[in-house]
């Protein structure tokens, strides 16, 4: 048995593919690449593939994270050739690696991840820049997500406009990704005053935990 | 217009507003996408509901796969959008566009629908709507595609008439590349419209409305079906492949959750059963079986092309599969320890069946599927599905003992001829297999009984009967209700209002378009779906029309009625189906026609077909060759 690491991109049509699906669309891949894939025990066995973090429906990302599992060592390069001829469009190997069997999960693991927002609405920078601003000033930003109130403001890390390119802007955002504490890039826009749908968003970083941390 | 690079603009803010978007963008893994400038012709294909049931739908895969594999020709896909989707479109004034390119649809040449039933015919208008090509064929330019449809519901294309330029009867493998020659042919000729219709009229299997009139008596039934022009033909014979076409193996992978994920192939097509209420059993005849070896191989292909983890094995009526034993041995060897979930539907009541789901070694969660459709001798030799509830014990005692608790049982409410206690024997049956569940392994045992309701279709041994009264229908159901509850059983039933709609819409004729129409426009669409058909608005529209739904629905035909499909000619003779309504009316049962010809009529249909394929590839008996020429005559 051994585990191999995944850095991968999604864009495309695979944008409005949402966490579960892609957990078929990567077997499948699996499956047409002819890799032994691992499948969990029991009546229903389940093939032993585990997405990092859930990437919201229309977003593109360019740092997502996936473990799987094969019951056979194979060679990291021909895993990689192997998946690459047999992935849908829109998905793009970055990186691949082993990993210990018995690492964490990469669920618990995630801890922050980068967003890069262009906005494609009429937006005063300045402005922008005074509300960005407050929000991180502010001890609290309280919303309302499913009937429930929550604090947004201890799940953004960092927020700043990025130095315009061209014409339209852009925001650079840090959020975390923890279990039970994630952020929300659409969240924050409304939380600014921004129409969630006139901005397109890519997830460009995800950091996982430091499991070694440097003893205090 | 809007271009395809101004839809794709106005989808990105729309899409992430919808239900499930990823019914909108194709990608799939398999997608062909040609280049728009590169081909003479660009067919779109079109399953009229949502793209979740459309996917699937193993036609549109044949076809998808075959016109895509001719240099000349490109072929892309749409689907209805869901209501929610429908409305931006609407709004942002976005023409429905193919999932490939996101070309609008009134930008390609020829637009081809499936339409395998009734229910999809305000989705067809909807969809015509959307794309901005009028939905009258008489209201068509040079200009507009040419629209197609094909499917098992064309057996009756009467209703459709108004709607649809052309329509293929019968198998459309072959037929479909000789209505695009012909379409190539007539652009080089630039001729009207007209010269493009009558070229596709002379086509064998393809019927042209626009150049039929029906004729109605004074009673409202129909006297003959007029010819406009001396070049159509009056009978117009369904297409039918000597050998089965090889089989698709490229399917689509779809990024999102669709109703059948999954490789189909079909295994044979046809059925000699000859259950008297079955439209499929009639239609498709004669019986053609696939090898086991082609069947393995596509399979391989299928697999390796795709990655899906799950098969099914099509048919009519596996268990009549010549080999069926050798074919699952096959299936199971070949991909064991492929965690592979086979499905074989359609299975005969009897306890092989059973070894052969075994050996499957598929989930028992979902239950053991049999199809006893009536519960009386009576009513079973009146449908000519004989089996004996003996026989049915026996199976359902097996099916308990090796490992499923649970068993589905479908039966049809509404036969000819049936009454209340063919009904009470339906509930019966089910408590009695309950009980055997009980025997066999106690508590656990579950039966879950659906019960439809029997609608008399075209071109069968039925189709001169009424259909039950809402009335008798509403009886029949609230004695399965009353009796059919309790632990461990279920009953499900269908609405009888959504019977009635589908028993008017399969026997119309071409006054039906009035109505279709009409109630389209006031705002009958997705009529398949419980929660939306739009029962006010069909009736409205009848009345409008001047129709009565029930000269449709609930009247005995006379013997010697015209049919509004007469012209239709499925091979299986009229006087054919008489004998078997008459013998259905006598208690006189008939057998598996593999064994003995009872001279349906596709023999001495297909006679020059059939010498130039002999051996055993069709399963009809050999039939000496004088009787046949005798029956040609």
């Amino acid at each position: 048995m051994i585990r191999i690491r995944l850095s991968h991109s999604k864009s495309g049509a695979l944008r409005y593919t949402g966490n579960l699906d892609m957990q078929k669309v990567w077997e499948r891949a699996f499956r047409r690449a002819r890799l032994p894939l691992a499948y969990s025990q029991g009546f229903h066995p389940q093939p032993r593939i585990n997405q990092a973090c859930p990437l919201p429906l229309g977003f593109t990302s360019t740092a997502e994270l996936l473990d799987v599992w094969l019951t056979d060592e194979v060679p990291l390069d021909q895993v990689k050739t192997a998946v690459e001829t047999a992935i849908p469009d829109g998905l793009k190997i970055r990186a691949i690696e082993t990993v210990d069997l018995h690492a964490p999960a990469l669920q618990t693991q995630v801890d922050t991840a980068d967003y890069v927002i262009t906005l494609h609405q009429a937006v005063e920078p300045s402005e922008l820049h005074e509300h960005i601003s407050e929000l991180m000033a502010s001890p609290a930003v309280m919303r309302e997500r499913r009937g429930k109130m929550y604090n947004l403001r201890p799940l953004i890390v960092a927020m700043r406009i990025l130095e315009p390119a061209s014409d339209s802007i852009k925001l650079f955002l840090t959020l975390t990704v923890r279990e039970g504490a994630t952020g929300r890039p659409e969240e924050v826009l409304l939380a600014l005053g921004l129409d969630p749908f006139a901005a397109t968003v890519e997830r460009t970083q995800l950091r996982l935990k430091d499991l070694h941390p440097e003893p205090l | 217009m809007l271009n395809s690079q101004e839809i794709a603009l106005r989808l990105e803010r729309i899409l992430p507003q919808v239900q499930k978007p990823g019914r909108y963008v194709g990608g799939e893994y398999n997608q062909i996408s040609k280049d728009w400038q590169s081909v003479a012709t660009r067919v779109a294909l079109a399953f009229p509901d949502i793209y979740d049931i459309g996917l699937p739908n193993l036609g549109l895969a044949i076809f998808y796969e075959q016109l895509n594999a001719r240099p000349d020709v490109l072929a892309e896909r749409v689907y209805c959008p869901w209501i929610d989707m429908e409305a931006h479109l609407r709004a942002e004034q976005i023409p429905l566009f193919s999932l490939e390119s996101q070309r609008p649809i009134s930008d390609f040449d020829i637009l081809a629908f499936t339409l395998p039933y009734e229910t999809l015919y305000t989705n067809t208008l909807n969809l015509l709507d959307l794309a901005g090509i009028p939905l009258k064929s008489g209201q068509r330019s040079t200009n507009h595609p040419l629209v197609i449809a094909g499917g098992h519901a064309c057996y009756n294309p009467e209703p459709m008439a108004d709607f649809i330029d052309a329509f293929v009867i019968g198998e459309g493998e072959e037929v479909i590349e000789e209505i695009v020659n012909a379409y190539q042919a007539w652009k080089r000729t630039e001729q009207d419209r007209r010269a493009l219709l009558l070229a596709l009229a002379t086509i064998p299997g393809v019927y042209v409305p626009i150049f039929y009139r029906p004729v109605f008596q004074a009673d409202g039934t129909l006297e003959r079906m007029e010819t406009l022009d001396p070049a159509v033909p009056a009978i117009i014979t369904k297409r039918m492949l000597a050998k089965l076409p090889p089989a698709p193996s490229k399917f689509l992978v779809p990024n999102i959750e669709v109703v059948h994920n999954r490789i189909s192939v079909e295994i044979m097509r046809g059925c000699t059963r000859g259950c008297r209420f079955c439209h499929a059993g009639m239609i498709n005849r004669p019986v053609r079986e696939r090898s086991i070896e082609e069947i393995v191989d596509t399979l391989q292909t299928a697999l390796d092309s795709t990655g899906f983890e799950e098969i099914a094995l099509l048919s009519l009526s596996s268990s009549d599969y010549t080999c069926i034993t050798d074919l699952v041995d096959a299936v199971t060897t070949r991909f064991a320890g492929k965690n592979l979930v086979v499905s074989l539907p359609s299975l005969r009541i009897e306890s092989f069946s059973v070894d052969l789901m075994e050996k499957l070694k598929g989930s028992r969660q979902g239950g053991f599927t049999l199809a006893p459709e009536a519960a009386t001798e009576r009513m079973r030799t009146i449908i000519n599905k004989p089996i004996s509830t003996e026989q049915l014990l026996e199976t359902a005692h097996a099916i308990y003992s090796r490992g499923w608790p649970t068993i589905k049982l479908y039966f049809m409410i509404g036969h000819p001829e049936e009454t209340l206690e063919d009904v009470q024997a339906i509930a019966d049956l089910c408590k009695a297999v309950l009980a055997e569940g009980r025997r066999t392994i106690g508590g656990r045992a579950q039966v879950n009984a659906g019960v439809s309701t029997f609608i008399p279709k075209p071109h069968t041994p039925f189709q001169w009967v009424s259909a039950d009264s809402v009335e008798q229908i509403e009886a029949k159901q609230a004695l399965l209700r009353r009796e059919l509850r309790g632990p461990n059983l279920k009953l499900n039933w269908t609405d009888p209002r959504d019977t009635m709609l589908e028993a008017f819409l399969s026997r119309g004729d071409r006054r039906l378009g009035e109505v279709i129409l009409g109630a389209w426009q006031r705002g009958a669409k997705y009529d398949a779906w419980q929660d939306q058909v739009r029962h006010d608005a069909w009736q409205a529209a009848a009345e409008d029309a001047g129709l009565a739904m029930d000269f449709y629905i609930h009247r005995t035909r006379f013997v010697d009625e015209v049919f509004p499909w007469d012209h239709i000619n499925p091979a299986v003779k009229k006087s054919y189906l008489l004998e078997e309504y008459r013998n259905s009316q006598s208690g006189i049962l008939r057998g598996d026609c593999r064994q003995q010809c009872y001279a349906c009529g596709i023999l001495p249909t297909f006679t020059g077909v059939r010498r130039l394929n002999r051996g055993d590839y069709w399963k009809c008996p050999e039939v000496p060759a004088r009787k046949t020429t005798a029956l040609a005559e």
